[in-house]
């Protein structure tokens, strides 16, 4: 993808360049050629070339035209992670990022990843707005309080690569870095198993969705009084007003935080709202947990299936 | 229809950068019709934003509405259209010439203007009473007070900067009346009543989006 | 032999009464060249320190706080107190009465009354930066700033809010004179083309400020009433403060090179001595930019949430807004195809424009291809953009500007020799101070970092060093223009021998502007050929 992104950029300043060139070089041929030789001179009336002006109206306009589809091709590669990514779970918070392995293992300003699998960065944010750059991949996103925003990257090639905010957000911003360090297959695997003393993401948020009672209504099987939450993930629910949603992070999430916003069909508003009970990390624990409750084909849909499309009930 | 004559020599009410009336009462329209083009923009912000939560979070805008109190908001709706209906008489009244009607017309929108600020500040305070003003003392049904709170904000601001408005409007109009009242007008010249009447009639425009928007959010028979 | 006139605005009525309640818009223009010039010098004591600090790459000159507040401060003044009002408001002011033929503007009492307004807008932001400062970004972003900051957000808020009725009024003014107040003869398509581009300029003003002006009270609000617009704990959407935010923001951009371009038009065909190559395509092109320059604002959110498909519509038409642009600067180039070319100073700045104004241009279609903006934005390759754009291109036109029509407005000539050095260490130190930082941007360094990787100090230090040299190049103009009040060359009414209703008049005008009202019988820019007696 840097490629990519590199390619048009390369493109781009010979195109400057071009232009630039090509202005200032004028300008300097006639400063030079037409320069006034006595104080009385004026210069020639020109008809104006109504050929020319469409010229050189529509030669930038074509230009422009291969630019932003050049650029809108690279955008939609980076907005489509594959079908297969290794999910990871970033909490930006002033001044500091708190990464959350799906296994257990947590981090503070550093994310480790294997090189050549396509690793998918699900985020939120706990305070203001952050941003996660990752100048070497050639990627970043707004990292929003009270959403999940998403970032994809493949790293192929094991080495240190610089981690920043890019959104203004208070004191610390300058200090708000770190690093991604991409390891090869085998490394990262000896690095993996070495953390995590409380067992995996999910298990801890199992044991979060026994804390918090979520079992009494949440049953496997379905005499509970909310619905059932094995293999929903991924999948379309029926609401209550007759749309449908895909079970995605951002659904769960706003399931957990305001219930009421999107009631499942055939079911009671009852469920209770833990907005300010849980934490945001406690969310990822029992989203995982929740995703863990699918089977591996249905964990591979892509969070959202279509990214794009707007769902009910939610600006961009 | 207004008429304005070039009369033989300078009128007093005629700018030096001027050349004739007819320019300057022009320019004076066009200048007002430009401002009012600013406050569209204004308060096209705030509805922006009102368009937004309320797609967002019908449900909850539905019921907060319902907290507001449609009959007071009707009396204030047809309150304020009657100022309009005043001061459009009191620009007649300028058109042709009459000082005595000007005074008594501009008086009663002044009145009803204030009668309009006095029901809605009447209002604002059950609102306060009833806890329903955002932040700290904020209190609603459990299901829809995060979302409530937005649509109160909004009410507040949104009509928070209407009745400023209107204030505004009454000040100009208190000193159009001064100047009426020392003879400044006649039929050749009322150009600031034009323009104070031009200002109103926005302003009144204002309310009548605000209202149903702000009162009648699912009322129309279904709860 | 020039001469200069006995009774002109400046010598008609002494003391500071005469002054501060004119309505003369001659002696408006110069009550905010005044003020101006004072807020450029404060919003550039900021941004010098700032260069000072990111000298080194450890951010130890001055704490986090007080870097966060120096570029917060630094943009809230130089956009809203240096960039909006100056060309509008100084030459604006003073030249639109003069090339439409008429006494003064539509409304010389609310000319003055928007100084006022100006004045106590930069009142409450002055208190705001003395008091404490501001600290969330010129941008504001919520919630940041609705609930996290604990500055002086509110009176810098209202500052802004006060200023912007400013800027509205005077808009407002120009547009009313130039429908209704043109001289005889003097039709739509033969207005000089500053005249067009301050009315495309007043037209986004008027509809683009009152949108910035809602948008901070709601951010004031939510500070002291804690409503929640932007609150995401109870429904709130910060994203939302930032469509709104820059609805405005991006036509403001406008609204600050607009003007320059105006004033290009008319370097260029006075110093080139025949008319503008294309003229309606150039006046055409003011509106484009004006109505296209609306249809923007969301290539700012490129990786801030926005939808993908809302994202490729924003960047289409960021692409389509660099047209009309490039348009203007290919008919100044062809306006110089056998003109009679002489590099006098305001030329000079002309041609600065430009060469930088082509650069940063160049550099937005970089940021308006969405792929490569993931990349570059938020970093230092967008803060040198919109300095090629600001700097580079608004303060060039202003500064040329103020050149050319200085013997107008003073009655004398400003010493060109010393004019053209200062002309070149500022295109130097410019070019030095923001070159590199596309650079450091494309290689990853963050903007609004004071601390930052030591790999990026080499191209620093560049741009600090380049800093002090334009600071210097700056204070000049301010030295040898006051020095030319007193000892400079008595100008006579037409110096360049220029063509505009401006010209015609006294160098310094009278107060009415023109004995007799002019009747205009031809297009702008008519040299006659060689042979022909000179015709205004």
């Amino acid at each position: 993808m840097a490629g990519r992104v590199d390619a048009l950029y390369f493109f781009l300043l010979a195109v400057s360049g071009f232009f630039g060139l090509l202005i200032a070089g004028l300008v300097v041929y006639f400063a030079i050629k037409y320069r006034r030789r006595h104080p009385n001179a004026v210069g020639a009336q020109v008809a104006g070339g109504m050929m020319l002006e469409i010229g050189w109206t529509v030669l930038p306009f074509l230009i422009t035209l291969i630019i932003f589809f050049w650029g809108a091709n690279i955008y939609f590669a980076m907005s489509r992670p594959p079908d297969e990514t290794l999910n990871i779970y970033v909490v930006g918070k002033q001044w500091m990022w708190k990464i959350q392995h799906t296994d257990g293992t947590r981090e503070i300003n550093e994310l480790h990843v294997p090189v050549g699998r396509a690793v998918r960065l699900i985020m939120t944010s706990e305070d203001v707005l952050h941003d996660f750059s990752i100048p070497a991949f050639r990627v970043k996103a707004d990292v929003i309080p009270g959403r999940y925003t998403q970032i994809w990257f493949e790293a192929t090639k094991p080495g240190r690569y610089h981690l920043f905010c890019a959104e203004y957000c208070g004191t610390r911003h300058s200090g708000m870095t770190g690093q991604i360090v991409v390891m090869d297959a085998a490394d990262y695997q000896t690095w993996l198993s070495g953390g995590a003393p409380e067992g995996s993401l999910a298990s801890a948020g199992e044991k979060l969705f026994a804390e918090l009672a979520c079992n009494t209504c949440h049953r496997p099987d379905s005499r509970g009084r909310g619905p059932v939450l094995a293999g929903i993930f991924g999948r379309p629910v029926q609401l209550q007003n007759g749309e449908a949603v895909p079970a995605d992070e951002q659904y769960l999430r706003e399931s957990i935080l305001q219930p009421s916003a999107k009631v499942t069909a055939g079911y009671q508003p009852v469920m209770p709202a833990f907005q300010g009970i849980v934490t945001e990390e406690q969310l990822l624990a029992l989203i995982e947990y929740v995703k863990s409750l699918s089977t591996p084909q249905q964990q591979a849909l892509p969070a959202r299936p279509d990214p794009t499309a707007p769902r009910p009930g939610e600006t961009r | 229809m207004r008429e304005h004559t070039l009369t033989p020599g300078s009128h007093p009410a005629l700018a030096h950068h001027f050349d004739n009336l007819e320019q300057q009462a022009e320019a004076a329209t066009l200048g007002m019709w430009v401002f009012l083009l600013t406050e569209v923009l204004f308060f096209g912000g705030a509805f922006l934003v009102y368009t937004v939560y309320r797609h967002m979070y019908h449900d909850a805008f539905v019921v907060a509405s319902h907290e507001l109190d449609v009959v007071l908001g009707t009396i204030n709706t047809a309150v304020l259209i009657g100022s309009s209906l005043t001061m459009a008489l009191a620009v007649h009244a300028a058109q042709v010439g009459s000082k005595r009607l000007i005074q008594i017309f501009l008086i009663l929108t002044i009145v009803l203007g204030c009668v309009f600020l006095g029901i809605k500040a009447t209002e604002y305070l059950h609102k306060f009473h009833e806890h329903h003003v955002p932040g700290p003392v904020f209190q609603f049904e459990a299901k829809y007070f995060r979302e409530a709170q937005i649509f109160f904000s909004l009410y507040f601001v949104m009509t928070g900067l209407h009745a400023l408005h209107m204030v505004i409007g009454i000040v100009v109009m208190l000193v159009i009346l001064w100047q009426a009242s020392r003879g400044a007008f006649s039929a050749e010249y009322f150009v600031p009543v034009e323009v104070i009447g031009l200002y109103w009639h926005f302003v009144d425009i204002v309310w009548i989006f605000l209202f149903p928007l702000l009162y009648l959010i699912g009322r129309h028979g279904v709860a | 032999m020039n001469v200069f006139p006995a009774h002109h605005y400046l010598n008609d009525g002494y003391g500071i009464k005469s002054w501060l309640l004119t309505r003369d818009h001659k002696r408006i223009a110069l009550l905010y060249l005044a003020a101006i010039t004072f807020f450029f010098f404060i919003g550039g004591a900021f941004a010098v320190v700032m260069r000072i600090d990111l000298a080194t790459p450890a951010g130890d000159l001055v704490s986090d706080d007080t870097y966060n507040e120096l570029f917060t401060m630094h943009g809230i003044v130089m956009v809203f107190f240096f960039l909006i009002p100056a060309i509008p408001a100084v030459l604006g002011n003073f030249l639109v009465p003069l090339m439409i033929g008429a006494k003064d503007l539509a409304f010389p009492k609310l000319n003055l009354l928007s100084w006022y307004i100006y004045i106590v807008g930069g009142f409450f932001t002055l208190h705001a930066i003395v008091t404490g400062g501001v600290d969330t970004g010129w941008t504001m972003y919520a919630p940041l700033s609705t609930q996290f900051s604990t500055t002086r957000v509110i009176p810098a808020a209202l500052g802004i809010f006060i200023t912007g009725f400013s800027s509205i009024l005077t808009a407002l003014n120009f547009i009313v004179t130039i429908h209704r107040m043109r001289a005889p003869g003097l039709s739509w398509f033969r207005l000089p083309l500053f005249l067009w581009a301050t009315y495309a300029t007043s037209v986004i003003t008027v509809l683009g400020t009152p949108v910035i002006a809602v948008t901070v009270l709601l951010v004031a609000a939510e500070r002291v009433f804690h409503f929640g617009f932007f609150n995401p704990a109870i429904g709130g959407d910060p994203v939302l403060f930032q469509h709104l935010f820059w609805f405005y923001s991006h036509p403001a951009v406008y609204i600050m090179v607009l003007p320059a371009m105006g004033v290009i038009s008319e370097l260029v065909a006075a110093f080139c001595r025949k008319p503008v190559f294309g003229y309606s395509f150039v006046a055409f092109a003011s509106l484009g930019i004006a109505v296209l320059g609306f249809l923007v604002w969301g290539h700012h959110l490129f990786v801030a949430g926005q939808s993908v498909y809302a994202s490729l519509i924003f960047s289409m038409l960021s692409f389509m807004v660099a047209i009309p642009s490039a348009v203007k600067v290919f008919n100044w180039t062809a306006t110089m195809y056998k003109g009679s070319i002489s590099w006098q100073t305001p030329l000079l700045y002309a041609g600065g424009f430009i060469g930088l104004f082509t650069i940063g241009g160049l550099t937005g279609l970089f940021l308006a291809a969405i792929g490569l903006d993931v990349h570059l934005t938020d970093t230092y390759f967008v803060v040198a953009h919109f300095h090629y754009i600001m700097v580079g291109g608004t303060i060039m036109g202003y500064l040329g500007g103020l050149h050319y029509w200085w013997p107008k407005i003073s009655g004398r000539l400003y010493p060109e020799g010393l004019a053209k050095v200062a002309a070149v260490i500022i295109f130097v130190g410019f070019n030095l101070t923001f070159f590199p930082q596309f650079i450091v941007g494309y290689l990853g360094m963050p903007r609004r970092y004071h601390a930052y990787p030591p790999e990026f100090q080499v191209l620093n230090v560049l741009s600090s060093a380049g800093a002090s040299i334009l600071g210097f190049g700056y204070l000049l103009p301010m030295v040898y223009l006051a020095w030319s009040l007193r000892y400079g060359k008595v100008a006579g009414s037409n110096p360049f021998g220029a063509t505009g209703l401006e010209w015609t008049t006294t160098s310094p005008p009278p107060t009415e502007n023109f004995a007799v009202t002019p009747i205009v019988t031809s297009g702008p820019y008519q040299y006659p050929s060689p042979g022909e007696k000179h015709v205004a």
